[in-house]
C-alpha cells in the first residue's frame, strides 16, 4: 500500500553549514497516528518543515499523498494540514476570516457549514467574530488547529500541540485527534510530553541528531525496551544484600525496607518465581509487592543518552 | 491556478485597508491636499504659468505620483513584511500557491490600493485647484502601470527588510528625494544644463513627465520614453522576484 508520508534518503544542510538531517528514511502509512520524538535540536521541525514546504531539503524525495512534494507540489501541500509549534497569528483578523482566509489559501472554494463546524468542534463557534488578539493562549492554539483542518486535510502535523496548554484541553485535544483518525486523517505529531505519545501514538519514531535511530510499533517498542520492576517491602530490614541475592538484578534501598528487582519485559519470568524461592529459604518475609513497567519516557531517555 | 488563494491573500490584504482607513486613507489624502491648498492656492496664485499651465496645476501630477508611488511601496512592502514578522508567513509557503500567485494577490491587492488612493487625491485635488485631463486613458495606463511596477518594489523591499527600519529606508530616504527632484514642482527645462543631464538619471522623471503628459499635453521627455523607462524597470522588478523566489532568499531556508 503506498504510503501517506514516504521519506527516502533525506538530507538537510543548512546555509551556515549546519547538517540538521542526515539520511532519513520513514514511511507514515494511512490513518495511523505516528508520534516522532526527539530532544530539542534533534531535528522534528526541520523535518516536519520540509515535508509541508515551507524548508527546501538538500538532497532525497519526500512524497505526500503520493505525490512529490517538489514536482506535483500543488497536491502534495493540499492534502496536508499543519499546526506549528509557535502561535502564529494574525492579532487584528478575527476568528472567522482566519479559518476562512486557510480555506482559501488551500484552494477550496468557500464552505461557511465546513468553517461552523470546525469551529464548534474546537469550541470556537462563540469567539468567531472576536480579534485573535483577544484570545487566549489556549484558544490561539486550538485556532491553529481549526486553521489546519480548514481545507479538509487527509494528513496533519501537529508539531507539540499542547505545549503551554493545561490539562483540560490536552485532553480534549487528544479526543479530538482520535476522532480525526478515526476519520481516515494521517496524524503526524512531534512532542515532547512522552505521556501524549504513549497516550495516543500507534507507532512511534525517535530521531537524534537529526537521524532517525528508531521506527517501531509502540507495543513493540515498550515491550522490546521496556524494563519491568517488582518491589518487595520487607517485614524487617536488612543491612546489606544477602550473597544468594548478589547473582540477580536485585537492589537494596537505603533504608534497607525494600528490595528491587528489575528485569526484562520480554523475558521469562522464571527469575521472580526464582528470586521468591530464595527469599523463602532465607527466611526474609515481605509483606507487600508491587511491579510496575518502565514508561516511554524511560524508554526514551535511555534512547536519545544512548 | 489556484485562484482561490490568490483571493484569499487579496481579500485579506484588502481587508487590513478597510480595517486601518485612517492610515491607508484618510492620511495619505490629507498629507496630500496639505500641498494643494499651499502651493496650489495659496502661493499657487502668486506664481507664474508653466509652460501654459497654472502652477496649482502643474504640481497635481507630480504630487499625485508621490503618493502613488509612496503607498504603492508601503502597501506591498507591509503587506509581505508583516507575514514575515509575524511568522504566519508559514502558511503561504505551505500552501498550494505558486510564486506567481502569491505575488498577484499581494501586488494586486497593493496596486489596487494605490490606484484608489491616486483617484480619491485626484478627486481631492479638484476642490482646490482647476485642472483637465487632455489623454484620460493614457492617464490611467500610466496610474495602474506605475501602482503595479512599485508595488513589486515594495514587495522586493518587504522580504529584503529584517526590520521596520529598512521597510522606511527606501521610501522616505531615496523615493521621497527622487521625487521632489524629479520635476514634481518645476519642469526639467528650468534647470540649469548640466542638471538637466543629471536629473535624466532619476527614473522619476520619466514617471512624472509621462503623468503630466497625460493630463495637460506638455512633457519633459517624450511619452514614449517614459512608457519605455517603466517597462524597463518594470522588467527589472519581476526579474528580481523571480530570482528571490527562485532561491527562497530570506523566505525558505
Amino acid at each position: 500500500m503506498q504510503p501517506d508520508i514516504l521519506v527516502k534518503n533525506l538530507y538537510k544542510v543548512y546555509e551556515d553549514g549546519h547538517q540538521a538531517l542526515k539520511n532519513i528514511n520513514l514511511e507514515i502509512h494511512k490513518g495511523e497516528i505516528f508520534a516522532l520524538l526527539g530532544p530539542n535540536g534533534a531535528g522534528k521541525t526541520t523535518l516536519i518543515s520540509i515535508i509541508c514546504g515551507i524548508v527546501n531539503l538538500t538532497e532525497g524525495k519526500v512524497e505526500a499523498a503520493g505525490h512529490d512534494i517538489i514536482r506535483d507540489y500543488r497536491k502534495a501541500r493540499a492534502s496536508i494540514g499543519l499546526v506549528p509549534q509557535e502561535l502564529h497569528t494574525d492579532s487584528f483578523e478575527n476568528v472567522w476570516a482566519a479559518v476562512s482566509f486557510t480555506r482559501g489559501l488551500f484552494g477550496k472554494a468557500p464552505n461557511p457549514a465546513h468553517i461552523e463546524k470546525v469551529l464548534k468542534d474546537l469550541s470556537l463557534w462563540d469567539k468567531r467574530n472576536n480579534r485573535i488578539m483577544s484570545l487566549s493562549g489556549g484558544m490561539k492554539r486550538r485556532l491553529m488547529i481549526a486553521k489546519a483542518l480548514s481545507h479538509e486535510p487527509d494528513i496533519l502535523f501537529l508539531d507539540e500541540p499542547t505545549a503551554g496548554v493545561d490539562v483540560e484541553l490536552r485532553r480534549d485535544m487528544w479526543e479530538m485527534v482520535r476522532q480525526l483518525r478515526e476519520n481516515g486523517v494521517t496524524i503526524i505529531l512531534t512532542t515532547h510530553y512522552i505521556e501524549e505519545a504513549e497516550e495516543m501514538a500507534d507507532r512511534i519514531g525517535v530521531i537524534r541528531q537529526g537521524e532517525i535511530i528508531l521506527v517501531e510499533n509502540k507495543e513493540t517498542l515498550m515491550s522490546k525496551l521496556g524494563k519491568k520492576e517488582l518491589r518487595l517491602h520487607l517485614q524487617q530490614p536488612l543491612e546489606s544484600l544477602p550473597g544468594e541475592l548478589t547473582l540477580e538484578p536485585v537492589e537494596l534501598s537505603e533504608d534497607g525496607y525494600e528490595l528491587i528487582y528489575t528485569f526484562d519485559s520480554q523475558q521469562e519470568q522464571a527469575g521472580v518465581a526464582r528470586l521468591l524461592r530464595t527469599l523463602g529459604d532465607l527466611g526474609i518475609e515481605y509483606r507487600d509487592l508491587r511491579t510496575r513497567e518502565s514508561s516511554l519516557e524511560e524508554i526514551f531517555v535511555g534512547l536519545v543518552h544512548e | 491556478m489556484n485562484l482561490y488563494g490568490v483571493r484569499a491573500i487579496y481579500k485579506f490584504e484588502m481587508n487590513r485597508m478597510w480595517r486601518t482607513l485612517m492610515q491607508s486613507v484618510a492620511s495619505p489624502v490629507i498629507s496630500t491636499s496639505l500641498y494643494f491648498v499651499v502651493f496650489g492656492s495659496a502661493i499657487g496664485s502668486r506664481m507664474g504659468d508653466i509652460e501654459g499651465i497654472s502652477y496649482g496645476a502643474f504640481i497635481i501630477p507630480g504630487l499625485v505620483m508621490l503618493s502613488l508611488l509612496m503607498q504603492s511601496i508601503s502597501n506591498a512592502s507591509f503587506g509581505i513584511y508583516m507575514p514575515k514578522f509575524s511568522g504566519t508567513i508559514y502558511e503561504v509557503l505551505s500552501a498550494p500557491v505558486s510564486y506567481f500567485e502569491v505575488v498577484l494577490g499581494y501586488v494586486g491587492a497593493a496596486t489596487t490600493k494605490s490606484v484608489i488612493l491616486g483617484l480619491i487625491i485626484l478627486a481631492t485635488a479638484r476642490l482646490f485647484v482647476d485642472y483637465t485631463v487632455l489623454h484620460p486613458l493614457w492617464m490611467f495606463l500610466f496610474l495602474i502601470l506605475t501602482a503595479v511596477t512599485f508595488s513589486l518594489f515594495g514587495f522586493i523591499i518587504g522580504i529584503w527588510a529584517d526590520g521596520f527600519e529598512k521597510l522606511q529606508v527606501v521610501p522616505l530616504m531615496i523615493v521621497t528625494p527622487l521625487v521632489f527632484l524629479g520635476g514634481t514642482f518645476y519642469s526639467i527645462d528650468m534647470l540649469p544644463e548640466v542638471w538637466q543631464t543629471i536629473t535624466l538619471f532619476n527614473p522619476v522623471v520619466y514617471l512624472i513627465s509621462g503623468f503630466r503628459w497625460a493630463f495637460y499635453g506638455v512633457s519633459d521627455v517624450h511619452i514614449m520614453v517614459s512608457v519605455g523607462m517603466i517597462l524597463v524597470f518594470l522588467s527589472l522588478c519581476m526579474g528580481a522576484i523571480w530570482w528571490i523566489f527562485k532561491t527562497g532568499y530570506r523566505l525558505r531556508s
